[in-house]
């Protein structure tokens, strides 16, 4: 473990200021980054400390949206009483995430940064890695390969993306706040997340320097009405083999409007539009929710040890739509 | 692939040796002044700084919950945070929940359910059940809660499995921490 140096940033300005050194580092709740430092696999120089800025709060928005702040635990953001009420699937799916230790310290910022579980990126022993050596090659594609992506994979990468935050997030229309040393940027969350083509070392749109300052929820008539599906090896604690964010508005027997969300499937979260159009504006019956399993694995190509995971998205998001669907008083 | 990245190659060189700076950290209700280097761990710290070595290091990468301690009443993995992190905040360790002569309710309950073999988890489950009590008292959520809040006296054995799951046992004494666990929460519903 290599040596490092500590600053504690003031408020957002400071932050931003210390990171233009080089080397330099946020550091939040530091349960990816410390975990990976002892791998050697992160090597900051300096770390600056975000952890207690004025970043914490959850608040409503005016226009009946929510603003939560980058450095929110993922305790405080999973079971605030408006996420809960509202915006359930967000709190599913956190609380289906790691252990009650973990979410105390992890933060909402540092939940879209951690980097894949991807074994052959998390140990050094193995060689060959884009994400951790560019250029250096990829031991998961003829390697053990069951944890890893069905869609968006490239020929350099088959990481998937880790957190279920996000994939509950990118079925609620999220905007991710970013403020870095040219200013302020919105970035929808679904595009902030990038998938691997040939530089899989680089996980997101964020540029250097730049930090998380905030995730907004917009207000959405399909919030209210969402759930979070899990699948994985055991029944707390694990990363998802394949999960499932389901946000629906119903109009009587009609779907109006919803969002279907893929996580442990690609690079990041997967946001299936074309299994959103089999259903829009449709009365939902068994085989359209079906045929709507079908076209969110569109295109999925399995490797050795993963093709389990076409199949088992499918039943997945029939699953979570099943379950928002007769909770509306449908089908 | 074009190996133009700049992240991955910018510190081959290994950078200039940090020495240890003060530090007080307030642990167990009293404040203690030490020498640490930025990057020792919250856990290290307690350990090897303070001698504080009844929290315990398992996998030092937050996966066994051996290292657990509770700042500011909640339960964290000590492993994976940084000490200088830390300065102003309430810190307890196992030696703060009880004493021999007084144990904490959740260290007895622990002896009367023979909540252990080897023991050397417990310090960590006996943290974690102490911070689950208070989170059941918020009424706090988990994965398996239905409604918006946790019921007053609806936690089941599956409930604490679930809370406790960031807490490995290798000897396996699962069942009777839950057991242990139950005791208490159900004694002071």
């Amino acid at each position: 473990m290599q040596s490092i140096s500590y600053e504690r940033a003031r408020d957002v300005n400071h932050a931003i200021e210390l990171a233009r050194q080089p080397g330099a580092k946020f550091i939040g709740g530091g349960t990816n980054l410390l975990d990976l430092y002892k791998s050697g696999i992160e090597k900051p120089v300096r770390l600056v400390d975000v952890s207690r800025l004025s970043l914490r709060d959850i608040d409503e928005l005016p226009n009946g949206g929510l603003r939560i702040g980058a450095m929110a635990s993922n305790t405080a953001l999973a079971t605030h009483p408006l996420v809960r009420q509202r915006y359930r699937v967000l709190s599913e799916a956190l609380l289906n995430g790691a252990t009650t230790q973990l979410r105390n310290m992890a933060t909402v910022g540092g939940n879209l940064l951690q980097r894949t579980r991807c074994y052959y990126f998390t140990d050094p022993a193995f060689s060959h890695c884009n994400k951790r050596d560019p250029g250096s090659g990829c031991d998961a594609i003829d390697g053990h390969n069951r944890i890893h992506a069905i869609l968006g994979a490239s020929q350099h990468c088959i990481a998937t993306h880790p957190s279920d935050m996000a994939v509950a997030l990118a079925a609620l229309d999220a905007i991710v706040h970013l403020q870095g040393p040219d200013g302020e940027r919105q970035v929808p969350l679904i595009d902030f997340h990038r998938l691997p083509e040939d530089h899989p070392e680089i996980d997101t749109v964020i540029r250097p320097g730049e930090l998380i300052t905030a995730v907004e929820l917009p207000l959405t008539p399909f919030a209210q009405n969402s759930h979070y599906v899990k699948v994985r090896d055991r029944a707390s604690y694990a990363f998802a083999l394949v999960s499932v964010a389901v946000a629906v508005d119903l109009d009587g027997g009609k779907v109006r409007d919803l969002r279907i969300a893929l996580g442990g499937v690609a690079h990041k979260p997967w946001r299936a539009g074309d299994a959103e159009s089999v259903l829009r504006g449709q009365a939902p019956t068994e085989e359209l929710l079906a045929r709507a399993g079908a076209a969110a694995v569109a295109g999925a190509r399995g490797y050795a040890h993963n093709a389990f995971k076409i199949e088992l998205a499918q039943r997945a998001v029939v699953r979570a739509l099943q379950t928002v669907i007769g909770k509306g008083g449908q089908a | 692939m074009p190996d133009d990245d700049q992240t991955s190659m910018a510190h081959e060189t290994a950078p200039p040796y940090v020495p240890a700076q003060p530090l007080t950290l307030r642990i167990n209700g009293l404040e203690h002044q030490l020498m640490v280097e930025p990057r020792v761990s919250l856990l290290d710290a307690l350990r090897e700084r303070l001698h504080l070595t009844g929290t315990k290091k398992g996998c030092d990468r937050g996966q066994c919950g051996a290292c657990t301690v509770l700042v500011d009443g909640q339960r964290i993995n000590s492993c994976l945070t940084l000490a200088v992190m830390h300065d102003g905040r309430e810190i307890t360790t196992v030696e703060g929940l009880g004493s021999e002569a007084q144990p904490h309710p959740m260290q007895q309950a622990f002896m009367d359910c023979d909540g252990f073999q080897c023991g050397y988890c417990t310090p960590g489950q006996v943290c974690s059940a102490v911070a689950l009590l208070d989170e059941i008292k918020q009424r706090q959520a988990s994965a398996l809660t239905e409604g918006e809040q946790l019921e007053p006296g609806a936690l089941s054995e599956d409930e604490i499995r679930e809370r406790m799951s960031g807490n490995l046992c290798r000897c396996g004494a699962y069942p009777n921490i839950v057991k242990a666990i139950h005791s208490v929460v159900l004694r002071q519903a």
